[in-house]
């Protein structure tokens, strides 16, 4: 290659590196202002632990989407290190030692790595369907001992702590959940930038080789197996810190939370988001804490929508949403999005039609149903609604299956629309 | 070095009760352009997987510059400096182009798993992979997923993956299978050129090719070598015409 063309690509990779410099800045900026704007106490709560499903769901993709590997056990590593942490600070507490609330995590990322290398040494022998298989085995595993061993994890009651009685720097006492979340935003911002930084190691590529050619791999003098669980220690350090953020956060830890729930918690929310992009696991850690926490007050079934988002994500945009971004990132050079508004603007609203009618519906039988003790009686969307009763059946019916009917015609012109579309923005960008 | 390259020694190897290599002795020089050739179903694949240690052998040794590696794992053989090819192109489908080149070179060049460098300020990396790019021709297609490349263009990236780790046996499993004769023509030429000073050891069904580019030739026959010599006298070996339906052999393309 010429000097010249050489000096040329060392400037891209310098100004690639001012870009990096510049997000991280940006990604600062948010955390810092982001209290600012949503100063209540929910938001301040929903934002400390949208930080710490960050954290979480990054490390679970540095299994599942940059090696391959589909863990139905992560809260494992998650929930032993927020168990330490909470035991480290009852012991520091009763101790009285001179240790800073802020050190505490990365007890809880040397509990996640310990258990990462005891585990992974079995369980990451084997990839594929194996390794799948014997994390579910160990989720189990300790899932099953969190309850027996009441000692250490506190039956379920769980063990609780007091992270204001640690030694206090700079007049912190992180009684506020200000303070707590900034510790938190710093912590997420910090691990958020190893992890990145890890994707463009040797390591981090190779990564990307056994997850798309494990075999081949092995042919270029890489043991799948050692590269599978250095990638395992690591993701099981990174939720380790995020289990002792998610101690210092609640004060407690109890058996739920190195349980399956949030093990497929952290699948769905890394899936939903997007598995082949560094920040589809970050949008789908925002997404569904911020469904969780909205959702939850508003319906008492709303695991139920969680899970038709997660089969709808899987069944039509395996990318994620980030997939989905980066599909339209052509098109949005090109300047052509406003094409695609009224097609998606149309498919959208008869979406929301169906899911509308099919929502009523469910919240309707959910009342009708057993387990509900609030009687029949209820609101849905601000509207008093009897579920006992045949119009709002009819007006669910009403809504749901003509909705259906008019989606199903609509997305061939949806995808109609987008091929073209798509053709002429890279058509424009090849003149 | 003075003793052979790689050295086979009463190589078998059984499928079940199935004997597939029954006793394979076969020694390469340095710097040889050994071709095996043998008609479907021989056991040539077969070999090359016990060579590379995708297969264990069930009896036999296999010596790599003097070192046993019978049984090892890929990995540990690839690390002393054998790499091979595929029959069916075996890349990392969605890494681009760059990325799997770059990926077969990081072990060799003492990078292996470091979690402490950018694998972008790696100088000697970027041209090692910029080097082999462009003697596969392929540093146009570099940042497009290997995955959409041509068929053709996907056997050069399996060529390159091959080679960039600078092993110093190189095996190549039916390099220009299912290629044009153009496209057939370019790839001898680049495996000529990028095997340069190494130890070739070629699997290939194009008698064109063996005789172009082969110093020596084996013939294995039911898992048997018949005939091990330069083009010329296995060209003239009657046990060769007899096993080998004779015609391809006598009369290359």
């Amino acid at each position: 290659m010429s000097a010249a063309v050489q000096s040329g690509v060392r400037r891209t990779a310098r100004g690639r590196g001012w870009a990096r410099t510049g997000l991280w800045l940006a990604v600062a900026a948010v955390f810092l202002l982001l209290p600012h704007l949503f100063a209540s106490g929910t938001g301040l709560t929903t934002m400390s632990l949208m930080a710490i499903m960050i954290i979480f769901a990054l490390s679970y993709n540095m299994l599942l989407g940059q090696t391959g590997m589909l863990s139905f056990g992560h809260a494992v590593y998650y929930g032993l290190g927020g168990f330490l942490v909470v035991h480290a600070m009852n012991a520091i507490i009763g101790a009285h030692l001179p240790v800073p609330l802020v050190l505490l995590p990365l007890v809880g990322g040397a509990a996640g790595l310990f258990f990462g290398i005891i585990f992974g040494s079995v369980s990451t022998r084997r990839g594929g369907t194996a390794f799948a298989m014997i994390s579910l085995g160990l989720g189990e595993l300790v899932g099953a001992s969190a309850l027996i061993l009441r000692d250490f994890f506190g039956g379920e009651d769980g063990i609780t702590t007091n992270r204001t009685k640690l030694l206090h720097v700079a007049g912190l006492n992180f009684g506020p959940q200000l303070q707590v979340y900034y510790l938190i935003a710093g912590w997420c911002l910090l691990c958020m930038m190893a992890m990145y930084a890890l994707t463009r190691t040797p390591f981090g590529r190779i990564c990307n080789a056994v997850r798309d050619n494990p075999e081949r791999a092995a042919f270029i003098g890489y043991n799948t197996q050692s590269v599978r669980f250095i990638a395992f220690c690591l993701a099981g350090l990174f939720a380790g810190i995020a289990g002792g953020l998610t101690a210092i956060n609640f004060e407690i830890m109890n058996a739920a939370n190195v349980g399956a729930a949030p093990s497929g918690i952290v699948l769905l929310m890394t899936y939903i988001g997007g598995v082949g992009n560094f920040a589809g696991p970050v949008i789908g850690a925002i997404l569904i804490t911020f469904l969780q926490v909205m959702l939850s007050d508003a319906t008492e079934i709303w695991q139920l929508y969680l899970g038709l988002l997660f089969i709808v994500m899987v069944s039509f945009a395996p990318g994620g949403i980030a997939g989905l971004i980066a599909m339209h990132a052509p098109v949005w050079r090109a300047r052509l999005l406003h094409r695609l508004a009224p097609a998606y603007a149309l498919a959208l609203l008869l979406g929301l039609v169906t899911f509308a009618g099919a929502a009523l519906a469910l919240e309707m039988a959910y009342r009708l149903s057993a387990g509900s003790e609030g009687g029949t009686a209820f609101r849905f969307l601000h509207v008093p609604v009897e579920a006992a009763s045949a119009a709002p059946w009819s007006l669910a019916v009403l809504l749901a299956v003509p909705g259906f009917i008019g989606f199903r015609r609509v997305l061939p012109i949806v995808g109609n629309v987008w091929a073209t579309t798509l053709a002429e923005a890279r058509q424009g960008r090849g003149r | 070095m003075t003793g052979p390259a790689l050295e086979l020694e009463a190589l078998h190897k059984n499928f079940g009760r199935v004997p597939i290599i029954r006793g394979v002795d076969l020694a390469i020089a340095a710097g040889e352009r050994h071709a095996v050739i043998g008609p479907n179903g021989a056991g040539k694949s077969t070999l090359f997987h016990l060579i590379s240690g995708r297969l264990v052998p069930s009896s036999g040794r296999i010596r790599l510059n003097g070192a046993d590696i019978t049984g090892h794992a890929p990995y540990e053989i690839n690390r002393r400096g054998l790499a091979r090819s595929f029959q069916v192109t075996n890349i990392f489908p969605r890494l681009s182009v760059f990325e799997n080149v770059r990926c077969a070179a990081m072990w060799s060049m003492g990078y292996r798993t470091s979690l402490w460098r950018a694998v972008e300020g790696l100088a000697d990396l970027t041209a090692r992979t910029e080097h082999v790019l462009e003697q596969i021709n392929l540093i146009d297609r570099r940042d497009l997923p290997a995955g959409v490349l041509t068929y053709a263009e996907q056997r050069a990236l399996e060529i390159g993956i091959t080679i960039v780790g600078g092993g110093d046996v190189i095996l190549l499993d039916e390099p220009t299978a299912g290629m044009s004769r153009s496209e057939t023509e370019h790839a001898v030429a680049l495996i000529r050129k990028v095997t340069e000073g190494r130890t070739l050891v070629m699997v290939e069904h194009d008698m064109g090719v063996v005789f172009d580019l082969a110093d020596r030739i084996s013939v294995l026959v039911y898992g048997q070598i018949i005939a091990s010599d330069t083009p010329e006298r296995v060209r003239a070996n009657p046990a060769v015409q007899e096993a080998y339906l004779g015609t391809a052999v006598a009369t290359p393309a």
